[in-house]
């Protein structure tokens, strides 16, 4: 039981962490109609701006200054590479965050190097929160939750509540009679394109410290969080929500209990073969909960895409 | 990416001669054949063995892209599958009773068989929702492959021996030539197969679903069904690619389905040009001339590759397939002479400049990782020490004085360009 709380918070953290970057991803593409590839390659500029900055300044400045780089970052990237090649088509715009990804990726290595940062969690919450049965919380894993939960709160004050978030909400779904009423669509556009990747670039600065800060991390997370959106539907910023922290509690509770598949074959009535070398179904019989961890977000994908198309929470015209 | 139904080899107006239908088959069988008598060293065939699969698997990968408009993440599966496949047929005691030559047929068959499954799914949608579901199927299969060990091998994947083959008119396939041979066979008759198949009804419906699906629907043809068509077949042709990359390098492993190889296929199509049929052929022969030069010369060859990629993208959609048929029109109106006077000021400078900018990133680079005390690089032939100001002054000067000229020279080539495309310009 006690366990079970504990995995409970431990994928709860990774959840939020997901939505962090799929509440930026979905919002951009239901906005711009296109997945920006390079996400989570923010993400991790994210982690290493704050490195940088955390040498000099202290891991705070890091987490205020990072996401505004990355944001304006972002912003650039919208207003001088996405537009231009908007006139093309969505292929091409899917094809450029691509090769935006590839060259993050070639340019952090070239900055930074190859090898992990020393990126570490501040003194301050360096600590054990409280500890369940012998299991302790870091503080750092309640303030990673705290900050997600947040930023959550306040995205969703921002679009339904104020007129900003108003107008952003009408110039989603009707572009062209915003402009007609005087508002500049394409600026709206480019600031949610940046507040997206300044998102991104949070969840970079807090998860660096945690999952490591090395040249790979946009790929590892990159692929799991688009996995994500389409779970949850895409442009649906509720279903991202629902995906992320159904994934974040299936591979935590999946790595945590090691249950082998061979329990689950005799327990529907199948025997073990004797010779388990020369059987072609070895890898079957041999498989186990932990080892199938990260690819179980895959598989929960082309399940959905099979049973429901259009997402967990999707539009099914979208 | 409008107009890429042309087909530069048979111009829609006039009517299509013999010469024009087969002279450039012709003329690459007779280049496959002389090719290796040309460049008879051993790694000029290695090479070119490797760029002849990368060209069937572009043009298969172009299938879907450029003919049919789906975007594909995870492409390189159906290729790594097929490798897979062969690679089981040739530790099998049946491969004995089996010519070599005839292989790939079993590795397209099981590409194929994949690209159905899959399909079956996938093409329901085109654009976003394919590329995504591309991409995790891509992901799941290639995570798969450390887990059923029984059938990719787990890390270190799985070798075989292409000699123990049946024995084909004599020849055991020991030599790297007779390999050369046989995928040149193999390239010919597959890219063959791919361009007939783009101009059957299907291959045609293919490109009215990727240019307007309501419309085609409208027709009453099921956009869905014409999707699973072309997926299926460049399924089979990358199957062919994969299998001869079996025969190729006896191994196969996991890097042959990740999506870093995917990745590269999207790569090599669109830097060819994925409105033309030989666009992917320019692209794989040019990508892996690059690749095979350029990563002996620089560790940053990926750098220059991603940001040629990007500006391709942004500057010119069509690739080089498209910078090359611009061109077309200019010679068919006789003005090709007026451009090589402008192109030669405005191009030997950009030349300089993107060289000097390079040596920028290189003479970085090497101040940021070198080992400590080792200020001496070697750029060009010429050594000099990236820690003194001097090469840097150098290089810097160059480059603003190379990027100048170029845009002096710039509208001077842009006029002309007008003026070429001009009737009366002449």
């Amino acid at each position: 039981m006690d366990l079970i709380l504990v995995n409970l918070i431990d994928g709860l953290v990774t959840g939020l962490l997901l939505f962090m970057l799929s509440a930026g991803l979905t919002l951009i593409f239901s906005m711009m109609g296109v997945l920006n590839f390079a996400h989570a390659s923010f993400y991790m500029l994210g982690a290493y701006f704050a490195y940088s900055i955390s040498l000099a300044v202290g891991f705070w400045m890091g987490l205020l200054i990072a996401p505004l780089i990355v944001g304006v970052m972002g912003a650039g990237v919208e207003r001088y590479g996405l537009r231009r090649v908007h006139q093309y088509g969505h292929v091409p715009e899917l094809i450029f965050t691509f090769g935006l990804a590839l060259l993050i990726e070639e340019l952090v290595q070239f900055i930074w190097g190859k090898n992990q940062m020393a990126y570490e969690i501040p003194e301050v919450l360096n600590f054990t929160a409280f500890s369940i049965a012998g299991n302790s919380i870091p503080a750092f894993k309640i303030f990673m939750i705290f900050i997600s939960i947040s930023i959550f709160i306040g995205l969703l004050y921002v679009l339904t509540k104020t007129r900003i978030g108003m107008i952003i909400q009408a110039a989603l779904s009707y572009p062209r009679t915003v402009e007609a009423l005087g508002h500049n669509v394409p600026l709206i556009f480019m600031g949610v394109f940046g507040v997206g990747t300044a998102l991104a670039g949070v969840a970079g600065v807090i998860a660096g410290p945690v999952l490591g800060t090395f040249p790979g991390m946009a790929f590892v997370l990159g692929s799991i969080v688009f996995v994500t959106i389409v779970i949850g539907g895409l442009g649906s910023l509720w279903g991202a929500l629902v995906a992320s922290l159904l994934i974040g509690w299936i591979t935590t509770f999946a790595k945590s209990y090691n249950i082998a598949m061979s329990d689950i074959l005799q327990g529907v009535g199948l025997s073990m073969p004797e010779n388990m070398d020369d059987s072609i179904w070895r890898d079957l019989w041999t498989v186990t909960s932990p080892q199938i961890a990260d690819i179980l977000p895959y598989i929960l994908m082309v399940l959905i895409l099979i049973f429901r198309p259009y997402g967990l929470l999707g539009n099914r015209d979208a | 990416m409008t107009d890429m139904a042309n087909n530069p080899t048979k111009p829609a107006v006039a009517s299509p001669s013999v010469m024009l239908t087969f002279g450039p088959w012709i003329v690459s069988a007779v280049l496959l054949l002389i090719l290796p008598l040309v460049f008879q060293q051993n790694s000029a065939i290695t090479i070119m063995n490797q760029m002849w699969i990368t060209v069937i698997f572009a043009l298969a990968y172009n299938m879907l892209l450029g003919q049919g408009g789906m975007l594909s993440f995870g492409h390189a599966v159906y290729m790594g599958v097929g490798g897979f496949a062969c690679m089981h047929i040739m530790n099998w005691d049946i491969f004995g009773s089996i010519p070599l030559p005839i292989l790939p047929i079993f590795g397209g068959l099981f590409g194929m068989g994949l690209a159905m499954i899959v399909g079956a799914f996938s093409t329901r949608k085109a654009g976003t929702v394919f590329a995504m579901i591309s991409l995790g199927v891509g992901e799941l299969i290639a995570a798969c492959s450390v887990i059923i060990v029984a059938f990719f091998g787990g890390e270190e994947g799985i070798s075989g021996d292409r000699t123990y083959g049946l024995p084909f008119f004599g020849v055991e396939f020991l030599k790297q030539i007779e390999v050369y041979y046989l995928i040149s066979l193999w390239l010919l008759i597959s890219a063959g197969l791919m361009f007939l198949y783009s101009r059957t009804p299907i291959g045609r419906m293919a490109n009215a679903v990727r240019d307007n699906p309501e419309r085609a629907e409208f027709l009453g043809y099921s956009a869905r069904w014409v999707r699973y068509y072309s997926f299926v077949a460049s399924g089979f042709f990358c199957g062919i690619a994969g299998a001869l990359f079996a025969i190729n390098y006896e191994i196969v492993t996991e890097e042959n389905l990740n999506t870093a190889s995917s990745g590269v296929i999207l790569l090599v199509t669109f830097l060819g040009g994925v409105g033309f049929f030989f666009g992917p052929i320019i692209g794989a022969i040019a990508f892996t001339l690059l690749q095979t030069v350029l990563s002996l010369q620089t560790e940053l060859w990926a750098i220059y590759a991603g940001v040629l990629f990007v500006a391709t993208v942004m500057y010119f959609p069509g690739g080089l397939a498209g910078v090359l048929m611009m061109h077309v029109p200019i010679l068919r109106l006789g003005n090709g002479k007026m451009l090589i006077m402008p192109y030669i000021k405005a191009l030997i400078p950009a030349a300089i400049g993107i060289l000097g900018v390079c040596c920028l990133i290189e003479m970085t680079f090497h101040i940021r990782h070198s080992s400590t005390g080792d200020h001496e690089m070697t750029l060009f032939w010429t050594t000099f020490d990236s820690h003194s100001l001097i090469p840097w002054f150098v290089v810097i000067a160059v480059t603003t004085a190379a990027f100048t000229v170029m845009r002096r020279n710039l509208p001077e080539l842009v006029a002309t360009w007008h003026d070429a495309n001009d009737a009366k310009g002449a």
